[in-house]
């Protein structure tokens, strides 16, 4: 005799993921990563910024042009700006998925957050990699006094 | 022979004091409200009631139409989850010396579920994402002597936290995820498939993770801690969810 129940305990179907990756998965290591790599950047950039030889009182336009000209600190500061920025992107869009109730919000808040984060990104790492403290052919009165040494 | 007596009659009992206790109960009738309502109600209570006696007393002597689940009143049954003075907790294991009785005490329906009436809720959505995790034993291949599957008191120990559960949904309906996004498993579907995950005899541990390892899974989690705060049993609901993330980041319990 043949039955038209299904088995008992058959399982639960719930449509599968669609696409292969598991981005929520990753982006919760991300934050996890990123969150520990971050402490150690942010407090070695404030230590150096502000405590080390003379502390706070060093700073000027002179001692950050003079950290961007080295490419271990254009590298730190790269890797700030990328990790931080992502980090701090990712956190709000789990912010809107839990609290915007509707699609069409949802959307507009989530491309507005990418939209910070690709132009702060770009911009931040253009300028690091391309500053210069004293551009060639400029008067030398609009160029800061150390130029002159040079 | 004679009858024995009592040579002294019984001292009288010195009299339990008890106190008058105001419920504020948030009240929800569907065929005639359009929105829930509060309503206070006095009750004599002694310190050692419990917020299930007065409302029994409140159904009982003063408006036989409050509606609330309870069965077993002691705390095992997991029916009157409800939240009292704006936390989540059992009717039944809340004792009246534990509140603040100088203010009304208010009671209302857990959130996040379908409100049907007073205090009671539609807990189908819970019991759908509890289904959904498969909460049974599946192992398909013959235990080794053909009779039982041994187990060491350290495998069993493993998941001991998370068989207390008595799905009362007081954890689930705390969850500020669940409360905004509905799709969530919750905490308590959660706890149910660790505690299949990490049995030693079960076999289907890969296919719960696979079915946690999704947008609503367990990554929706964002660790706020109200669970295990909520829990009538004491279950660590938190850290068994972070053990579950662990166990799909390594892929197997």
């Amino acid at each position: 005799m043949t039955s038209a129940l299904a088995a008992p305990r058959s399982p639960y179907a719930r449509a599968p993921r669609k696409n292969g990756v598991n981005w929520e998965k990753w982006g919760w290591l991300y934050m996890r990563v990123s969150g520990i790599v971050l402490v150690v950047l942010i407090f070695g950039h404030l230590f150096v910024n502000l405590m080390v030889g003379e502390g706070v009182s060093a700073l000027n336009f002179a001692f950050v042009s003079g950290k961007l000209a080295n490419p271990f600190w254009q590298w730190w500061d790269v890797a700030m700006l990328w990790l931080a920025l992502i980090h701090g992107g990712n956190g709000m869009r789990t912010l809107v998925n839990d609290y915007a109730t509707t699609r069409v919000a949802r959307g507009i808040l989530k491309s507005a957050i990418l939209a910070a984060v690709v132009i702060l990104i770009v911009l931040g790492t253009l300028v690091v990699f391309t500053f210069d403290a004293c551009p060639a052919g400029q008067p030398a009165d609009l160029l800061p006094t150390f130029c002159q040494a040079l | 022979m004679s009858t024995p007596t009592l040579e002294k009659p019984p001292a009288v009992p010195e009299e339990i004091q008890s106190f008058t206790v105001t419920l504020s109960v948030r009240r929800f009738v569907p065929e005639t409200d359009e929105e829930p309502h509060w309503e206070n109600y006095d009750v004599q209570m002694y310190a050692t009631d419990r917020i299930l006696d007065a409302l029994h007393k409140i159904k009982w002597e003063q408006d036989g139409s409050l509606s609330f689940r309870r069965s077993c009143a002691h705390g095992i049954c997991g029916s009157d989850a409800m939240r009292i003075n704006g936390r989540n907790r059992l009717a039944c294991k809340t004792l009246i010396k534990d509140l603040d009785i100088t203010k009304p005490v208010t009671v209302e329906a857990i959130k996040g579920l379908p409100l049907e009436k007073d205090l009671i809720v539609d807990m189908e959505p819970f019991y759908a994402s509890y289904r959904e995790v498969q909460p049974f034993l599946v192992a398909n291949s013959k235990p080794k002597d053909g009779k039982e599957r041994i187990q060491t008191v350290a495998e069993r120990e493993r998941f001991d936290d998370t068989t207390k559960c008595i799905l009362c949904a007081a954890c689930t309906s705390s969850c500020p995820i669940f409360w905004t996004d509905g799709q969530y498993f919750g905490p308590a579907a959660i706890v149910n498939a660790h505690r299949f995950i990490f049995d030693s005899r079960d076999e289907n541990a890969a296919v719960r993770l696979d079915i946690l390892n999704d947008k609503e899974g367990v990554w929706r989690c964002r660790t706020t801690f109200n669970c295990t705060e909520a829990c009538p049993r004491g279950i660590q609901v938190t850290q068994a969810i972070a053990e579950v993330k662990q166990a799909i980041m390594r892929g197997k319990p």
